[in-house]
């Protein structure tokens, strides 16, 4: 485990991705990333709850008893979780509509709890932080990306504002529907995946 | 006391307990009144945007306050509800449809909307003109699409027969293909259609397809939404089940149908 706070910030962007590499946190990539805009209110409660949650665990790592850390991790979690989504329902209302149950699942974005079990558990409360943030960023890319191009050629418009005008509104552009589809979120992704490890070739795994 | 002993389970237990419940009730009383806040004025800005009332210049609850009434009608009736029965300031529709005791069951054979039960008091907006008489009627609907019930407003003209508007402010259908009932172009079909025939039979339909327009029916018709069959088909049903003898129509026969006549 790299132990420089450098290390721990940058690491998960591109050559730890968490989802790129580890495969975490795709159930949430598939269901806000049909516009940008929610991708990035999707980033914002994301990163929020991972540097807090990760903060809140290794504050306390040396106090949560063995036989029950992961329901500590979970209480934690969800708190914060709450938190958000109380807060979005009442200063971001048109986007938390739009969002609806999936702020509340980052309850169980495996990102979440794996950073709080692998991380916060064993680090200090600076280098924890360090941690969620690295790795909210990490996923923040990967999520932002897919709702860029999701939202563009989906809906031929980036943020609600028209890019390429659609030829059902009289333009040229014919919208691609699968691109509003869940699976197209996964060809996006395997092609993040695709290009990452085709830079960084370590990333690949070896055939048994 | 070591980390792992019972006592010590208990009381880092008890007091993360503690510390989460206190923050978790603490956001949620605290930002309570900003959220209910949220959803009236969301409500209003739906009502606004179908009346097409809309005004840059001027706040939404002033412009309700000016041209909006609300009142409370009796679905079975169709005659308005005195506000010692059903007070519209405390009235909140979506929930009494889903109480037993508040609702009616709809025979499954009629329920061509899905919703399965249905309130026995409903809103009406009534929206007056420049004049101040009655000028358009805005009735909360709601009804299946593919994944979600959508909720909505119909405005109907005062005539009872032409369509104002149509807008949902709630649904979870897929956004790009069920989620265009959103879409403004789309919208902006219902304004002027005929909801009613000559006889005063239910028309109005949202098509499999596009309308033609040399069809005398197309007054009645309403384009598809390609990709969103079900969703389309959903919408169609909902506005033919509001404005049926389960819905508004009793209200409609009394109040705008007969006035109209005369």
């Amino acid at each position: 485990m790299a132990d420089k706070p450098k290390d721990v910030l940058f690491n998960p962007l591109f050559n730890n991705n968490p989802i790129a590499l580890q495969v975490l946190g795709i159930c949430s990539a598939l269901a806000v990333t049909t516009k940008l805009s929610t991708s990035v209110v999707m980033a914002l409660a994301v990163t929020f709850t991972l540097v807090c949650s990760n903060a809140a665990v290794s504050l306390i790592r040396k106090q949560i008893p063995g036989s029950i850390r992961i329901i500590v991790q979970m209480t934690i979690i969800a708190s914060l979780v709450i938190l958000v989504d109380q807060t979005l329902k009442a200063f971001a209302y048109d986007i938390s509509k739009q969002m609806s149950v999936f702020v509340g699942l980052i309850i169980t974005n495996c990102i979440v709890m794996g950073r709080a079990e692998a991380f916060a558990m064993k680090n200090s409360v600076g280098l924890s932080m360090l941690d969620g943030l690295g790795n909210a960023m990490g996923y923040n890319i990967i999520l932002i990306g897919v709702g860029f191009f999701r939202e563009l050629f989906g809906s031929g418009t980036l943020f609600g504002m028209t890019v390429l005008p659609l030829a059902k509104n009289g333009g040229w552009y014919q919208a691609n529907g699968l691109m509003l589809l869940s699976p197209s979120a996964f060809f996006i992704i395997g092609i993040f995946i695709w290009l990452i490890r085709a830079w960084k070739p370590a990333q690949v795994e070896q055939e048994n | 006391m070591s980390r792992d002993s019972i006592l010590h389970t208990f009381v880092v237990a008890g007091a993360l307990c503690v510390v989460c419940s206190v923050l978790v009730s603490a956001a949620a009383v605290g930002l309570r009144p900003k959220q209910e806040a949220n959803k009236i004025l969301d409500k209003r800005k739906n009502i606004i945007a179908v009346a097409e009332l809309d005004d840059p210049n001027k706040s939404i609850d002033d412009i309700f306050a000016e041209r909006i009434e609300s009142k409370i009608i009796d679905l079975e009736t169709g005659e308005y509800v005195d506000e010692s029965v059903v007070d519209p300031m405390e009235y909140d529709q979506v929930e009494a449809s889903k109480d037993p005791a508040r609702s009616v069951d709809i025979p499954s054979r009629e329920d061509i909307a899905g919703i399965g039960r249905r309130e026995k008091y409903s809103f009406v907006y009534v929206v007056s003109g420049e004049d101040g008489s009655p000028e358009q009627y805005v009735l909360p609907v709601n009804g299946k699409g593919l994944w979600s019930t959508l909720y909505g407003f119909l405005s109907l003209d005062s005539d009872g027969k032409t369509i104002r508007g149509l807008t949902f402010y709630q649904h979870g259908e897929t956004p790009g293909l069920g989620g265009e009932v959103d879409n403004p172009n789309w919208k902006a079909q219902w304004p002027g259609k005929k909801a009613f025939g000559p006889e005063g039979e239910i028309q109005i339909e949202v098509l499999k397809g596009k309308v033609v327009e040399a069809d005398p029916k197309s007054q009645y018709q309403i384009d598809g939404l390609s990709g969103a069959t079900i969703t389309a088909k959903g919408v169609s049903q909902l506005v033919r089940f509001w404005l049926g003898d389960n819905g508004f129509g009793p209200f409609l026969d009394k109040h705008l149908h007969e006035g109209s006549e005369s």
